[in-house]
């Protein structure tokens, strides 16, 4: 088996300096939650380990994954995992394409079968023998258990292949289908519409530094990145226990920067790491933005709207209805069914009184001839 | 004048002991507390603020309460639970579960008592009657749900081990945010209950005539002796 050379080598072919690749070491060490003096496992595993191929396959999906991915904050993890990184078939970013392109796939799976690492970004339809995603004559599922066969790792980028996002919405017409439900390796899911892109460099990091997956939560989610919620790390948290809540998009509590809980901000069910990485190299996330978080990383989350308020619609009352809506009308139900009951009863109550006296009056009798 | 023993009149049995009133007690206090900041936290009432978010933690206090009386309301429900199993007869775990034909039987004499308004005809069980004991078990299967949801939600910024337990559920149900509405809409359960429950409450009162009322403070009840002895010749409050 022909192996690859490590990061190392690879970059300094492409002409980085010792100190550079030390600057890349220390980035990545961060990126992935390991400390300070942890540095020095990350620089021998860069050194030492040859670099995995990896296989990047697109199915229903809109590519900002990919988008957000190659504008990881810090551009020299970008660069390097990205052209140090073997990424031997991505249909958005190799040069090749048609009959090359496929031979690119084939050749990776043979000659590194059991090494290279699978990313999959997308979802795929399983309705109609999944006739509605076809690449090469084949359909997504097709190609999906092929590479995933040999994968030593698979993950999931973003929603659509952790939880189905968007194409699985209600009425799911093509039956889009995370990955997670379609192969029987463990998947790590990475969701978000679409994922932060430090969080997806510091993934393939951590495999990169520790050849294996890191800890994985409940939902198949990285530990070190969907560990808390939103809320928890967000720096509007102070107004929420404060009670201190923006009431309408144009007020004054907007614009001071309230919680924005009330104008529906799914930040506190919400499984993220935005509000401690942000977004665009640091620069901010919606919710600094002023726009409360649409919980793109949870699933259902499409379904799960209005987006502006905090419950969602009552299934089977309309549109405007909420759980409170309902029961409010339920709680008046009782109350007014309650006064009617009391009504009634009150006006048989004489008749109920002059039963019960002759009752008295008979059990007085007996008592008395006895 | 005829002595106490010849009189046909009421003789009081001791229906509710301690741990049952006490539980109920608490129970209507937690849930009262549990409705009242669950909905607050739902839908939160604008403060007038002219102050700085440091200087203030209502909203803080309204969550601590109502994570602090969840507490009490799972061990209390817990130890209703233990209380079924060691407590007197009226207080027993197949109280609620219509076991005989004759606590079904009771059942549509209860619906045609309340709903009807017809006359009783005879006496209903001196406990829970066969209805309200059915609808107190259903009560507790919403009790164990909110306390499943509630811990689960819980459990993310908890790092103690019983809301842990219950983490499995928001994977179940799709996540936090599902977990957050059925959660919500089950308080609703809670509001609607309380109504009819203290209602009827005062309407079986007046229609029983045994007081009802004020047997979940003293944990006395009212029973007429013919109905007692006829019931006792027929070994019958004890075998239903």
């Amino acid at each position: 088996m022909e192996k690859m050379p490590s990061l190392w080598q690879a970059m300094e072919q492409k002409g980085y300096s010792r100190r550079e690749f030390l600057q890349f070491c220390s980035f990545a060490a961060a990126l992935a939650g390991i400390e300070a003096s942890g540095i020095g496992s990350v620089v021998e595993a860069f050194e030492t380990k040859h670099r995995p191929p990896v296989v990047w396959l697109h199915f229903q999906e809109c590519t900002c994954c990919s988008e957000s991915f190659i504008r990881s904050s810090h551009p020299i993890v970008a660069d390097v995992l990205l052209d140090t990184l073997s990424l031997d078939y991505s249909e958005t970013l190799q040069a090749a394409a048609g009959h090359q392109a496929e031979k690119c796939l084939r050749d990776t799976m043979t000659k590194y079968a059991g090494e290279y690492i699978l990313l999959v970004e997308g979802s795929v339809p399983m309705l109609d023998d999944g006739i509605y995603c076809t690449i090469g004559g084949r359909s997504a599922n097709d190609i999906l258990q092929e590479t995933a066969k040999d994968a030593a790792a698979i993950i999931a980028w973003g929603s659509c292949a952790s939880n189905g996002c968007i194409q699985s919405a209600d009425p799911n017409p093509t039956n889009a289908t995370p990955i997670h439900k379609l192969v029987d390796k463990p998947v790590i899911n990475v969701p978000g519409c679409p994922p932060i892109a430090d969080v997806m460099t510091g993934v393939v990091t951590h495999i990169l530094v520790f050849g294996r997956i890191p800890e994985l939560d409940s939902q198949g989610r990285p530990k070190e990145f969907y560990g808390r919620r939103v809320h928890d790390t967000c720096y509007r948290r102070p107004y929420y226990d404060a009670g201190m809540f923006v009431e309408a998009w144009d007020d004054e509590k907007a614009r001071k920067g309230f919680c924005l809980y009330k104008m529906g901000c799914r930040g506190p069910v919400t499984y993220n790491a935005c509000s401690v990485t942000r977004w665009n190299e640091g620069t901010s996330y919606p919710i600094q933005s002023g726009h409360g978080c649409i919980g793109c990383s949870e699933n259902n989350f499409w379904d799960n709207g209005p987006f502006y308020r905090h419950l969602a619609s009552f299934p089977g009352f309309g549109i405007e209805s909420t759980a409170d809506r309902v029961g409010t009308a339920v709680g008046i139900a009782a109350a007014a069914g309650v006064a009617a009951h009391a009504i009634t009863t009150n006006i048989r109550k004489r008749k109920l009184i002059d039963e019960t006296m002759d009752e008295s009056a008979e059990a007085k009798r007996k008592g008395g001839d006895a | 004048m005829a002595t106490a023993a010849e009189t046909p009149g009421y003789r009081r049995i001791y229906v509710w002991e301690f741990p049952v009133r006490l539980y109920h007690w608490v129970n209507a206090i937690c849930v009262v507390l549990l409705a009242a900041t669950g909905f607050l936290i739902g839908s939160p009432i604008a403060i007038v603020h002219s102050t700085e978010a440091y200087q203030q933690y209502w909203f803080g206090i309204v969550r601590f309460t109502h994570f602090v009386t969840a507490f009490i309301f799972f061990f209390n429900f817990l130890v209703r639970i233990y209380w079924g199993f060691a407590g007197n007869r009226y207080a027993r775990w197949d109280r609620f579960i219509p076991t005989s034909g004759a606590k079904v039987k009771e059942i549509f004499e209860v619906l045609r008592v309340d709903i009807l308004q017809m006359k009783l005809k005879g006496r209903l069980w001196i406990g829970h009657n066969a209805l309200a004991g059915l609808i107190y078990f259903l009560t507790f299967f919403v009790f164990l749900f909110q306390s499943i949801t509630g811990f689960a939600l819980y459990s993310s910024m908890s790092s103690s081990f019983l809301p842990g337990l219950f983490a499995w559920i928001v994977p179940v149900m799709g996540g936090d945010f599902a977990v957050r509405q059925w959660h919500h809409v089950f308080m609703w359960f809670f509001v609607v209950f309380a109504i009819i429950h203290v209602y009827l409450v005062f309407y079986h009162d007046y229609v029983e005539g045994r007081g009802t009322t004020s047997s979940m403070v003293g944990g006395w009840k009212f029973e007429r002796r013919d109905v007692l002895d006829e019931r006792v010749g027929h070994n019958d409050h004890r075998d239903r």
